[in-house]
């Protein structure tokens, strides 16, 4: 039997406020353990949490990015767990009244195109980081946990989609399109290896052309956007063989194992969580008036699905539009190269390409690096004019990216300029075809053949530097 | 109206360990407080605006500054085990 999957993500996502959510406790990654912590955060008896403003617009931007509505009323509620990285043992949060509703994003794949809808984006607190030492470091298996509350109430946003995901390449363009709506407002680092960014997944499996859903699973611990694609997929393929041996899928939380490639199910609870939410006292509820709404959506900048479209319109290819509208850094970088004069589709090649094999190697973002556009546009003038080689062109690219100088300089003290002008080149393909006269021969009685192992004695003779094109139209000429 | 409570699950939440006499004990009066909730619950509320807060008030906000923290010793000081600058716990056997 042919098995759909159905497939919902839920994106955790912590805002870059300078302060957190309820508190003034700094947002900073890396601080020593427990420095950023006060008795909001720690959840002392008599400690009251205040909003934060900034983090309250930068939710609605999320929203807005979605495409969601802002609720003009919603209630923050506490949601009841025990758990040691909650101090208070509740999490503030928010449950029937969100701040935002029913939005949707567009994705593009090799499978076509889809819209998937977005059921809301909540607000919330972050927990604190536990840390389990003893056998293995794993859970469960521990001697003790040590605990460090600088990540408890960090402003937290939870965006959940509708199952409208089909695939598990869907499921990684829906989280890195999401992730690329959430870079450009600039409202969170998105650093999935630091956990600012945090998918789980929501799957199950029905017969295809079915309309009801099968029993689900929840993934989480999917710490990059490859290992969505990868979870996913290995799920997928587990349910289907659970379900074609006549079994029942079992409604279970799963593990992703990146090392194994394998989902394991967590220790199952003994039943299933109450969180008994209800209404928070300790803070009234917030009212988004249209003057608000729209001064916050004025502010917007530019989303991903709108520089998509421009990008094509450069003639760009669909993946490489997608990835340059996400990563919006390499975009401003193109856009800069391109308004100085460069050809867009190669600047877009080499930042898609070289520019962004070489940031993942060095694991650099592309600010910290030397390129900027003026330097791309500096150095698709120089192949243009014929003074570098395309493969020499890369070489220069790495130069530059590790800030040896202008392109010009790099591939000045690389020595990889291109010779073309033909007063320089003559004396050199004459050379060869004086210590080669055989093969000459055999091309002017037409033999073409021969053209490459010329063309090859001439790019040796000098050191690679000959342009290939240049050399061709002298030795065409030659032999009449 | 009788309501029926299962008073052992909601010990078992609260992470209250009850005896028999106990359970018994508070079942009866968490009934008590379920029937009247019940009563409050058949009211005709149709076109009520729900309240989730007893102020009539919305938009209480901070601006994102950022303030003084605890001293991090003063914060230990109330923990009941620590390692370094961790607070130290029994090991965790169950996931949120
Ligand atoms: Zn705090």
């Amino acid at each position: 039997m042919k098995f759909e999957p159905v497939i919902g993500i839920e994106t955790h996502v912590e805002l870059t406020t300078a302060s957190k959510m309820f508190c003034g406790c700094p947002v900073e990654f890396g601080a020593p353990p427990n420095t950023n912590v006060c008795p909001v955060c720690l959840g002392l008896p008599g400690a009251l949490p205040v909003v934060n403003h900034t983090a309250v617009e930068y939710a609605m931007k999320i929203g807005l990015g979605l495409q969601c509505e802002i609720a003009p009323h919603s209630v923050f509620s506490r949601k009841n767990y025990f758990y040691p990285d909650m101090p208070k043992n509740y999490q503030i949060s928010q449950y029937d009244l969100p701040l935002c509703i029913d939005g949707y994003i567009d994705i593009e794949t090799d499978e076509g195109s889809a819209r998937v809808g977005i059921t809301r984006v909540h607000m919330e607190e972050d927990t604190g980081k536990s840390t389990h030492l003893g056998a293995g470091g794993r859970i469960g298996a521990g001697s003790q946990t040590l605990l460090d509350f600088n990540r408890a109430g960090v402003p937290l946003m939870e965006i959940v989609s509708e199952p409208d995901l089909r695939s598990a390449v869907q499921a990684r363009a829906y989280a890195e399109e999401v992730r690329g709506v959430v870079k450009r407002l600039g409202v969170s680092d998105v650093k999935l290896e630091e956990g600012s960014m945090r998918f789980d997944a929501n799957i199950s499996l029905r017969p295809e052309g079915a309309s009801t859903f099968g029993t689900k699973v929840e993934v989480k611990n999917m710490n990059s956007l490859r290992s969505v694609q990868r979870a996913l997929e290995y799920e997928i393929k587990r349910q289907a063989a659970v379900l074609e041996a006549g079994e029942e899928v079992v409604q279970e939380t799963r593990h992703w194992n990146e090392e194994d490639g394998t989902t394991a199910a967590m220790r199952s609870k003994e039943e299933a969580f109450d969180y008994r939410y209800f209404p928070e006292p300790d803070l009234v509820p917030i009212a988004v008036d249209e003057a608000w709404r729209s001064e916050v959506a004025s502010g917007l900048p530019e989303l991903p699905a709108q520089a998509r479209e421009r990008y094509r319109a450069q003639g760009l290819e669909p993946t490489t539009a997608g990835l340059l509208s996400r990563e919006v850094d390499l975009g401003r970088v193109f856009e800069d190269a391109v308004g100085a004069g460069a050809d867009a589709r190669t600047v877009a090649n080499w930042l898609t390409g070289e520019v962004t094999a070489w940031l993942r190697k060095e694991s650099l973002l592309l600010p910290d690096s030397h390129l900027d556009g003026a330097a791309l546009a500096e150095l698709e003038a120089m192949v243009g004019a014929g003074d570098l080689s395309a493969t020499a062109a890369k070489d220069v690219l790495g130069g530059v990216l590790s800030g040896e100088g202008r392109p010009a300089e790099v591939a000045e003290s690389r020595d990889l300029i291109q010779v073309s002008d033909s007063a320089s080149l003559e004396p050199a393909v004459d050379a060869v075809l004086a210590a080669n006269s055989d093969a000459f021969e055999k091309l002017k009685s037409g033999d073409h053949k021969v053209m490459g192992f010329l063309i090859g004695q001439v790019m040796r003779s000098t050191g690679g530097k000959a342009d290939p094109a240049a050399v061709t139209r002298i030795i065409n000429e030659r032999a009449g | 109206m009788p309501i029926d409570i299962d008073i052992a699950k909601v010990a078992r939440l609260a992470r209250l360990a009850l005896s028999d006499e106990e359970l018994d004990l508070y079942r009866a009066q968490c009934e008590v407080v379920l029937e009247h909730a019940a009563l409050v619950q058949a009211l005709p509320t149709e076109g009520v605006e729900p309240t989730s807060h007893p102020l009539r008030r919305t938009n209480a906000f901070r601006e994102d500054v950022v303030t003084e923290c605890l001293d991090t010793e003063e914060v230990l000081a109330q923990a009941p085990d620590r390692d370094g600058n961790y607070f130290r716990v029994p090991p965790i056997l169950e996931e949120p």
